[in-house]
């Protein structure tokens, strides 16, 4: 569905985008993710033909946008950064409108428009005027926007920008629930999204891509990938760290700050990185550590991306 | 042409939708009788004709007309809806010229609204009808011809203030070639033929020959030629500006 082909930018001497690629399959949510000034937005302009590249080439669904930008930019939804819309028009009207201009007219637009309101439950602010909306529903006039034309492809610059919890999850279960006929990239600083709800995650520092994978993939990148935290209930620190380190299995341990009273927390990292969350079990199990609390770290993603985006800056 | 109407439609709204409308109105039509009226010595002139009505309208227009267009591509650009705009699938070109035919439309009503002037002189004497006609067809293609580079100029920037000063300016010597001052000083050196050029890229020559009823072709095409030009030239800053 999005094919990016060594896609480059750059502003006078500035390489804001250098050599970006990759495949979006439908039925995939790729997250952007990267520093600010990163290049997110610079590719996102590119792809919707709203800025052309210095270089390199992409297709959606198959209209290149260098060749056919007009049928390219009718099959994607997008959602600009900071979700501008005309601020004097009503809600609805401002949907109608962007229906007419992706030509729609009569029974079809009215049902177009009347669903999308539906998707994004816009039917309280319907008749209200934009600039009077809240910054929740702004997002979602803005959403409402980018899916009238049902299209296979969404674009969605930082969706979830400036929402509170409630409305990130709303946002997010919407992507969610769109994703299975579609192919959606949605770029955001926010890594805690990449988990809920991308199938893969692009990391891109400096214009250039330093990190792909799953966000599991990516995550097992971290150094704390498979590391126990474990905490325990009135123990000798001392002792407890001894014993620890004695097992075999277990590369280090590591004493954690906890600011329960009584309650001591240790972090035990294994050898390579390999599960240890049974034999640690057993080992607890038969000594009759006292815990309260076992936890299993799948790695994190927030220092992966501090490992590869500081590295890159520093290279 | 696809997408040309809503655009249009959406723009034309716009301006209603905002009290500038309202006010640009009122100053229009209160500009417009004042200088007819005092500056102009309407009523000593004795006269049942507009001539003088549409003697101030070339210099009216050198403020009024930018005030109209500075916001159309630079609030664009400084609310962030130009990268919803530019990126619907119509052609550059098709929006270029719905969003000026919408801000040409505009000020043409507000042109129409100065119909009480046909209704006085009708009362007040028997004019000629007919150069009131053509000076109103004159009058619209000239303020077109204004907008035209009120739209090139906001493009080129977000500012509205530099927007409106640039266009302004380029205005201003499109109406002085043709000043009747500068012609005497270019004849002094130069010969005729040299002042006669220069005075062919004026409005005020062009518009001259319409408001005194001589509908001559080559002055609609002066009009309509730099409206096209200046429109294209707008389009193509708004594609270099998607490059930078």
């Amino acid at each position: 569905m999005i094919r990016v082909q060594a896609l480059s930018k750059n502003f006078s001497n500035i390489q804001a985008v250098d050599q970006v690629s990759f495949d979006a399959r439908r039925g995939e949510v790729l997250g952007f993710l990267g520093p600010n000034g990163a290049g997110k937005s610079t590719t996102m302009k590119m792809l919707t033909c709203f800025i052309p590249p210095s270089s390199g080439t992409a297709d959606i669904c198959g209209f290149s946008i260098l060749e056919n930008p007009l049928q390219a930019r009718s099959q994607i939804g997008y959602l600009p950064e900071s979700a501008p819309s005309y601020d004097e028009m009503l809600v609805g009207e401002f949907l109608r409108f962007v229906g007419e201009v992706r030509g729609y007219s009569g029974k079809e637009l009215h049902r177009r428009v009347s669903i999308v309101i539906e998707m994004t439950a816009l039917g309280d602010v319907k008749d209200q005027m934009i600039e009077t909306l809240s910054k929740g529903f702004r997002q979602r006039t803005s959403l409402a926007q980018a899916l009238i034309h049902d299209p296979p492809v969404l674009i969605l610059d930082e969706p979830t920008d400036g929402l509170d919890p409630n409305q990130k999850h709303e946002v997010r279960t919407l992507i969610q629930n769109m994703s299975e006929e579609r192919t959606i990239l949605i770029s955001t600083h926010i890594l805690e999204e990449v988990e809920a709800v991308c199938t893969r995650a692009m990391i891109i520092s400096a214009g250039k891509v330093v990190g792909y994978g799953t966000p599991d993939e990516l995550m097992s990148q971290s150094i704390y990938r498979n590391s126990v935290t474990v905490s325990v209930n009135g123990a000798n620190p001392k002792k407890l760290l001894e014993q620890f380190d004695e097992l075999d299995f277990i590369y280090s341990v590591e004493r954690v700050p906890d600011r329960r009273n009584g309650i001591v927390t240790m972090r035990l990292y294994p050898k390579e990185k390999e599960s240890i969350a049974l034999p640690l079990e057993k080992f607890i199990f038969s000594k009759k550590i006292p815990i309260e609390n076992f936890n299993v770290n799948r790695g994190r993603l927030d220092e992966v991306f501090r490992e590869l985006t500081l590295n890159q800056l520093t290279k | 042409m696809k997408g040309f109407y809503p655009i249009f439609k959406r723009e034309l709204l716009a301006y209603f939708r905002s009290p500038v409308a309202y006010v640009f109105i009122i100053i229009f039509l209160a500009a417009n009788a004042g200088c007819t009226f005092f500056l102009g010595n309407f009523y000593n002139s004795q006269q049942a004709s507009l001539e003088i009505f549409f003697l101030f309208h070339p210099w009216l227009y050198l403020f009024l007309i930018p005030a109209v267009g500075m916001r159309l591509w630079a609030e664009e650009r400084r609310t962030g809806t130009g990268e919803l705009l530019l990126t619907f699938p119509v052609r550059l070109t098709t929006t270029v010229f719905a969003k000026f035919f919408a801000a040409w439309l505009f000020i043409g009503i507000s042109l129409l609204l100065t119909f009480p002037m046909i209704l006085t002189v009708n009362y007040l004497g028997s004019p000629d009808n007919g150069p009131i006609i053509t000076g109103y067809l004159g009058s619209f293609l000239m303020a077109g011809s204004y907008l035209a580079i009120a739209s090139f100029t906001s493009a080129l920037t977000k500012n509205q203030v530099i927007s409106f000063i640039l266009s302004v300016n380029i205005c201003l010597v499109l109406v002085l070639l043709g000043w009747g001052v500068l012609s005497e000083s270019l004849n002094a050196i130069f010969p005729v033929w040299i002042s006669d050029l220069v005075s062919q890229f004026s409005f005020t020559t062009h518009f001259d020959a319409i408001r005194r009823g001589v509908v001559d072709l080559r002055d609609l095409i002066y009009f309509v030629s730099i409206i096209v030009i200046v429109l294209m030239l707008n389009v193509v800053v708004l594609e270099s500006h998607k490059a930078s």
